[in-house]
């Protein structure tokens, strides 16, 4: 049962991800976007981590990929793309960065470094077992790491509305 | 055991062709009461708007005019399905289903009864009790964006793509306000699950039980997820994406026939979905009086029941209330529910707290409520002195 769902939800992913480099319309290649945090959502949940998979829909998703999609909306370029590169040599760039990245998995995972063992904690009890252990150490073990993270966003979100902020005499009315 | 089939006892035997079945059934005859609360609202809805305008409303179809859905979608599956020719053919023809699917998929997770018994086997009267049940509820209603989305885009023109644009911006404005509603639901009962919920609201109390509902504990959060719901369902007065004035018929301009259809059934779905979120996160489910005769049929009768109550005050809404301008709702959403849902969950998790642990409430909760008024006092400080500039600068907006 456990190999049906990987199977069935990582060629999904797969799948929608390939759709992603390879659709020619923006739009189309958000809409992949979801179709692959999706199956990874289901993956999280073949493996018990419900909170996380809602959180992977419920941002990810539902609420950046939706902020991709009004972006390309509102500025117009959902046109077909043309093959050939603004770009110089992005291309070859890209090819050989792609292998370094291929090679990097493979040895990772020959090397057991991605595949450890299942959990030292054991298995998670209660329905509500997921959110809790994660809220533990959330705001025990890693507090700090957490807050400077929210930080961080803050800065981000501040830095963004004044730099498009234009002032009230600059506008022409 | 399979780690995430969640707690129905349904599946405490393992799973035999029999279990397969129940729930195949489950999942029809959740779908097939979706489909005739729609019609029945329909109606509903028609009939009171129709009672507080002053006319008649639909009377020919059926006795009181009951069966005019059934005429309507009978006509609107018989029209031609027209398609622009600027159309994204597929974004066209999956928008209807993306706005569609959502809705059904989050009524799945609301209990809407206690155990029943078929064929030797107990389970719950609602299709899937998911560990994070309320998490999915949000999710849900996140995705149902792109069928808006999608529609006003893949029809190729101008105004859909307008109502398409303003429905994604105020579902997300208002999603925001709604996840902090549903966390000052969260909590008091301590718990993700939909069950657990409906649980720890005094299930089964009888009537007693409607001290336990958490719309007294938690009322500011009551009524700012009631704000929210009617302004993610895209309903008057934030009916914004449809604005027949302004965007002739909003994303759905371009669909005609059974497509529209679907886009119709999806809305008042929709309705019926929030409307069911809110009455399990804070009117206590299916809990009620029940007696002895059939016991187990008065859970879904109070639960429908509460239901039809909110559905009355969407059209209630609806027919007395002006549409807000763009800027009046982005303003509402963004400058006031937001801050005062974040302020709650910060006050009653302090209360909470404070309970728990013994500390000096009659400390504790005016330092509280002094703070939130001092940080909102300081917004309001931040906030443009006059909002005149704003919108003109809005409008400038959305016409270049």
């Amino acid at each position: 049962m456990d190999w049906v769902v990987f199977l069935i939800a990582s060629a999904a992913a797969l799948g929608c991800a390939c759709g992603v480099i390879l659709s020619r319309n923006p739009v189309h290649s958000a809409m992949m976007l979801v179709g692959t945090l999706f199956s990874i959502a289901v993956l999280f949940v073949a493996q018990a981590a419900h909170f996380l998979a809602a959180v992977q829909v419920m941002v990810y998703a539902g609420a950046i990929v939706v902020m991709f999609l009004f972006v390309i909306m509102l500025l117009g370029i959902d046109v077909e793309e043309t093959l050939s590169d603004s770009l110089v040599r992005q291309k070859p760039l890209a090819l050989a960065l792609g292998a370094v990245t291929a090679v990097e998995a493979v040895l990772l995972t020959r090397m057991n470094w991605t595949v450890g063992t299942p959990s030292i904690q054991g298995p998670i009890g209660g329905p509500d077992g997921n959110a809790r252990e994660m809220a533990e150490v959330l705001f025990t073990k890693y507090v700090w790491a957490f807050e400077l993270t929210a930080v961080l966003l803050v800065i981000g979100i501040v830095g963004a509305v004044v730099l498009v902020r234009r002032r009230p005499t600059e506008v022409s009315e | 055991m399979i780690p995430f089939l969640a707690a129905d006892p349904l599946y405490a035997d393992g799973i035999d062709g029999t279990v397969i079945l129940i729930v195949i059934g489950k999942v029809l005859v959740t779908f097939a009461l979706l489909l005739l609360l729609v019609m029945l609202i329909i109606w509903f809805e028609r009939k009171v708007v129709s009672d507080m305008q002053n006319r008649v409303g639909p009377n020919q179809a059926g006795p009181w005019g009951l069966l005019i859905s059934l005429a309507d979608a009978i006509k609107l599956f018989f029209k031609e399905q027209s398609i622009p020719d600027a159309a994204d053919r597929r974004a066209f023809f999956i928008a209807p289903y993306m706005s569609l699917l959502p809705a059904f998929l989050a009524f799945a997770v609301l209990p809407i009864g206690g155990e029943i018994h078929i064929a030797g086997h107990t389970t719950y009267m609602q299709l899937a009790d998911l560990p994070m049940g309320v998490l999915w509820v949000l999710a849900m209603s996140g995705i149902g964006v792109y069928g808006v989305l999608l529609a006003g885009w893949g029809s190729g023109t101008k105004y859909p793509l307008l109502g398409g644009v303003r429905a994604s911006a105020q579902v997300i404005s208002y999603e925001a306000t709604m996840g902090l509603a549903v966390v000052g639901a969260v909590l008091q009962s301590g718990s993700l699950s939909t069950r657990e919920f409906v649980n720890a609201q005094g299930w089964n109390d009888g009537i007693a039980s409607i001290g336990h509902w958490f719309f007294i504990a938690a009322f500011p959060a009551f009524i700012l997820y009631v704000i929210a719901m009617v302004a993610e369902t895209n309903r008057a007065p934030f009916d914004m994406v449809e604005a027949e004035q302004e965007l002739v018929g909003g994303f759905h301009t371009e669909y005609t026939g059974i497509r529209f259809a679907i886009f119709f059934l999806s809305e008042y779905m929709n309705m019926i979905t929030m409307s069911g979120i809110a009455v399990t996160l804070f009117l206590g489910g299916p809990s009620g009086p029940t007696f002895d005769f059939l016991s187990w049929i008065w859970g879904p009768i109070w639960f429908l029941g509460k239901v039809a109550a909110f559905m009355f005050l969407y059209v209630w809404l609806r027919g007395t209330l002006p549409r807000l301008r763009y800027d009046q709702l982005m303003n509402l959403g963004w400058k006031w529910m937001l801050e005062l849902a974040l302020f709650w969950v910060m006050i009653s998790a302090t209360w909470l707290v404070a309970k728990e642990e013994g500390w000096n409430l009659a400390i504790v909760v005016p330092s509280t409520l002094l703070g939130a008024a001092l940080m909102m006092f300081l917004l309001l400080q931040a906030f443009p002195k006059s909002s005149s500039t704003e919108s003109s600068g809005m409008r400038g907006e959305v016409t270049r």
